[in-house]
């Protein structure tokens, strides 16, 4: 007889669920980081997103705009390539969602390590471990990352409606900016999962004293 | 009189911890017979390496060397699935510091070996209720651990020990975070259920209230077993020892 240990799907779903929501502040926090990290990185990308769509508008209003506010545009251009200063800016918005999700995730995972040793000692495989905190992970990554990248898109929106009037509505390239909010979602999503995915196989592969010993 | 199984069995265990420059070693040969059903407490000065022996037994620390038979079976040759199901079914544990889930309720907590073990929810939850209602938390199935005190928390423990019908309790300590009465309380339980059940306790402690249960006291100093005392020795001892506890 092969002597087997269970953890059926479904209540790993209700584990990591749970834990959500009865630590719900400690997830709040880490959720927030997640979405002003996404928000961010929408932000910036939709802003890139607009200010092309609008230099291949070949509209005049808007070129005068644009070159008020410090874009280069010779005539003629239809696409606007990203300048030293806006790629730098996308870099920078994309480390500090790194840094600030895996930070959050690493935290909320060490904290927890008690916990892990303890249910290895009541029988759980590594895996059933790795897999409540994965899930519990999405669930977090993809709330925040959607959230977040509605929050950055409808302040990118907002700001350029206030700067270039609502003409500039329908020259809007929606397509790129959906584009943009699908990316930064699996980007937010990615990032929680890296996080929370590194401590945890550390955590599960611990031997249980080990991982109970671990200072709160 | 027919020998009695032996349920654990150490050998040889030595157990060193390397801390960089000096290799401490904490247990230094301990050769141990224990018997099916008996309660047993493992004694000995903070340090002396009874709790390392404790992990030892309970497979969650390796030994250096040495072997450690629970059932006849040297749990350094099982597989990660095995030892796993091991500390499922075979064993119960209880800590010092209660290791309770903190963000599930008591009934939860004692459910969750039980749904490892493969039982069906409905079979947990009514099995939950009944060793709720044995350690004396009947109606306290929804509080969470940080809504009970520490002799609650460590009968939630107890309970949660119990789920899967172990062969073995292991204590490490069950009384340390309690004060006076509410060890005694713990201490009193453990042997109840040890007579009722034929359950084989092991407790690790250095508290004296727990010899006066005990058939078997094994006396841990500078990681060698100092001597073994059986019931009877005992009883002259622990007379006088009630001022001794703290």
């Amino acid at each position: 007889m092969r002597r087997l240990v269970a953890l059926p799907l479904s209540k790993s779903f209700q584990m990591a669920y749970q834990s959500i929501r009865v630590r719900f502040f400690r997830s709040l926090v880490t959720t927030t980081s997640l979405i002003l990290a996404v928000a961010f990185l929408t932000f910036t990308q939709t802003g890139n997103n607009i200010t092309e769509g609008l230099v291949t508008s070949q509209n005049p209003e808007f070129i005068q705009i644009l070159t008020k506010v410090g874009y280069d545009i010779p005539p003629g251009t239809t696409s606007i390539k990203s300048s030293a200063k806006q790629r730098w800016i996308v870099f920078l918005s994309l480390l500090v969602c790194v840094v600030g999700i895996i930070n959050a995730q690493l935290m909320s995972v060490t904290e927890r390590f008690r916990e892990i040793g303890t249910l290895k000692c009541l029988g759980a495989l590594d895996r059933f471990i790795v897999r409540i905190f994965v899930i519990e992970a999405t669930m977090q990554g993809l709330v925040g990352g959607i959230l977040g990248a509605l929050l950055g898109t409808m302040v990118a929106l907002t700001a350029s409606i206030i700067r270039f009037g609502l003409s500039s509505v329908s020259f809007m390239p929606w397509s790129e900016i959906g584009a943009t909010i699908f990316y930064a979602v699996t980007i937010g999503t990615g990032l929680s999962l890296l996080g929370v995915l590194y401590p945890a196989i550390i955590a599960s592969r611990m031997l249980p004293i080990d991982a109970m010993r671990v200072e709160q | 009189m027919t020998e009695k199984k032996k349920i654990v069995r150490v050998t040889g265990v030595t157990k060193d911890f390397d801390l960089g420059k000096i290799v401490v070693k904490v247990l230094k040969g301990i050769d141990l017979e224990i018997e099916e059903g008996r309660y047993i407490s493992i004694m000995g000065p903070s340090g002396s390496g009874k709790s390392t022996l404790f992990n030892m037994i309970g497979g969650l620390d390796k030994p250096t060397s040495g072997k450690v038979f629970i059932d006849e079976v040297d749990i350094a040759q099982l597989d990660a699935y095995e030892l796993a199901w091991l500390r499922c079914r075979k064993i119960g544990y209880i800590f010092q510091t209660f290791n309770l889930i903190p963000v599930m309720t008591a009934l939860e907590n004692i459910t969750i070996p039980m749904t490892f073990a493969g039982v069906s929810n409905d079979d947990a939850l009514r099995r939950g209720m009944e060793l709720l209602d044995q350690v004396g938390l009947t109606g306290r199935h929804t509080h969470r651990p940080s809504e009970l005190s520490g002799g609650q928390q460590q009968r939630v423990a107890v309970a949660r020990a119990l789920a899967n019908s172990p062969a073995i309790i292991l204590a490490d300590e069950p009384t340390g975070n309690l004060d006076l009465t509410t060890g005694e309380d713990i201490i009193r339980l453990l042997k109840e259920l040890s007579m009722e059940r034929g359950v084989t306790v092991i407790s690790a402690t250095h508290d004296y209230k727990m010899l006066n249960v005990s058939d078997q006291v094994v006396w841990i100093r500078d990681g060698q077993v100092d001597k073994i005392q059986q019931r009877e020795e005992l009883d002259i001892r622990t007379g006088g020892l009630e001022s001794a506890t703290h």
